[in-house]
């Protein structure tokens, strides 16, 4: 672990590119495009989301169930899941050069911990292990927007997600609302400080993946973004 | 007629760090007492023992202890026996498991007025971590959220005595308290005792800064416990108003 912390004794030749945003901010959408033109181009690419380290979504879905998970404890859980996901691929794999495409990091933590009571420092402290991303792109959309996104033609809302833990409301669907709107906060007080590069996710779905490619284009060398496929043998190398 | 009635005086929340925000404003009538120490150092008999005279005086009991929260623990193991999880998912999944203990049962029992008896606490996670390489400073604001306790004692026992007790209680010595996942020896028992020093030197380190009462487990069972549970009494007599 020490080894990490002293990441500038080591090189870390791959980019790390992460998506952050609210849910049906349209993110996923856009990096999901993204890692299909960084294949096709032949970049070798990892792509990784939040919540989604085998051993640990287990344990989560467990507690979450049990609707028995206060604050700390979830935190900490999400904090785990990331680890096991760090430690196993994305820095290994950065180490190695790849481009690292994550759908939410450690800002989703920020901003949802945040607003479910934990302190800010504390979170901050907990994940200073993480790298910083070379892009962090931030969708930014009304939260009507994505309300609607999201909830038209559901029936309910899960418990976790609606923020009902929270207490804001005892209607799913207000406790939502209220819930996204206090994570879009937490969002826009961070864009700043920590350099977001925001989209506009009401715009079209061709004109944010333009933008999107246009800042990843900056990162990749000169021959890979004007090489089409087959014209180069083997993997690209950044 | 005059009954002694038992009263401990309220007292608010301490933290390490920046604590729980959502519960800062609360007081407590409870006591947390700590009892940290390596496997086969006496914790459990000596929790036992104290258990049954802090009953017997007439106080609420809790007994908690690392790894028995149900959310956290089987996971833990299972992921511990197949070697699939880095160190600091390890630290983390640890902490995870912490918390759920500390805010489901050790926050509820100090509310209700309870004496916590815990077996072992932050300080054993800190230093296994500490001797794998982790920032120490990172693994104390990790644990910025743990409640300070009013007591905390580190069984000490010398390594060799300890090996010993060890075999007793099996015919083998654990893998990770002989911190085999360092490589320290291909010798097992020597492993055990080199890992086991590394460990107590980590202790005596957090002494001062987490005011920990190193007690001397190499004596019989007795002896120690009349020397814990003086220092119990007292506490208890200084923070009682009858």
């Amino acid at each position: 672990m020490k080894r990490a912390e002293k990441k500038s004794e080591f090189s870390v030749p791959g980019k790390l590119i992460i998506v952050e945003g609210v849910d049906g901010s349209g993110k996923s959408t856009q990096i999901t495009l993204l890692e299909k033109w960084l294949r096709y181009i032949g970049v070798p690419v990892f792509f990784t989301e939040w919540n989604s380290s085998e051993q640990v979504k287990e344990i989560i879905s467990k507690g979450k169930k049990k609707n028995l998970l206060t604050p700390t404890t979830f935190s900490l859980l999400h904090a785990t899941d990331f680890a096991a996901r760090y430690e196993r691929n994305v820095f290994p794999l950065l180490r190695a050069g790849y481009v690292v495409l994550a759908d939410r990091y450690i800002y989703t933590a920020f901003a949802r911990d945040v607003v479910r009571g934990c302190s800010p420092e504390w979170v901050r402290h907990v994940y200073s292990f993480a790298i910083k991303p070379d892009i962090a792109f931030y969708f930014r959309v009304p939260v009507e927007t994505s309300f609607d996104r999201i909830v038209k033609g559901r029936p309910k809302l899960k418990y976790y997600e609606a923020g009902m833990d929270l207490n804001l409301s005892n209607d799913p669907f207000e406790s939502y609302r209220i819930f996204q709107g206090r994570i879009v906060e937490q969002y826009e007080s961070m864009a700043q400080e920590e350099s977001f590069t925001v989209i506009d996710g009401t715009a079209d779905i061709e004109e944010q993946q333009k933008q999107v490619r246009d800042k990843m284009m900056k990162l990749l060398p000169r021959r890979v973004v004007r090489t089409t496929p087959g014209e180069e043998e083997g993997a690209t190398k950044l | 007629m005059k009954r002694v009635q038992i009263r401990i005086e309220p007292r608010p929340l301490r933290y390490y760090g920046k604590g729980i925000p959502y519960l800062q404003d609360d007081e407590v009538k409870g006591r947390l007492i700590v009892i940290e120490g390596p496997d086969a150092s006496g914790r459990s008999t000596q929790i036992g023992l104290i258990t049954a005279k802090l009953e017997a005086d007439g106080h609420a009991v809790l007994n908690t202890g690392l790894k028995r929260s149900e959310l956290v623990s089987e996971g833990i193991m299972e992921a511990k026996r197949e070697h699939m999880l880095g160190r600091r998912t390890m630290s983390l999944f640890y902490a995870a498991d912490f918390a759920d203990q500390l805010e489901n049962k050790i926050i509820p029992a100090l509310r209700a007025g309870y004496i916590v008896l815990a077996d072992r606490y932050i300080y054993t996670l800190m230093a296994r971590d500490a001797v794998r390489g982790a920032s120490r400073r990172w693994s104390h604001q990790l644990f910025g959220f743990a409640i300070v306790p009013d007591l905390v004692f580190y069984l000490d026992v010398n390594p060799n005595e300890l090996v010993h007790r060890v075999f007793q209680k099996n015919t083998f010595l654990d893998y990770y308290e002989s911190g085999a996942d360092l490589g320290l020896s291909d010798d097992m028992y020597e492993s055990f005792i080199v890992y086991q020093r590394m460990i107590a030197r980590e202790f005596r380190r957090m002494q001062r800064r987490y005011n920990l009462l190193i007690i001397s487990g190499d004596r019989p069972v007795h002896e120690t416990n009349a020397d814990l549970q003086t220092k119990i009494d007292h506490f208890l007599g200084s923070i009682q108003s009858r």
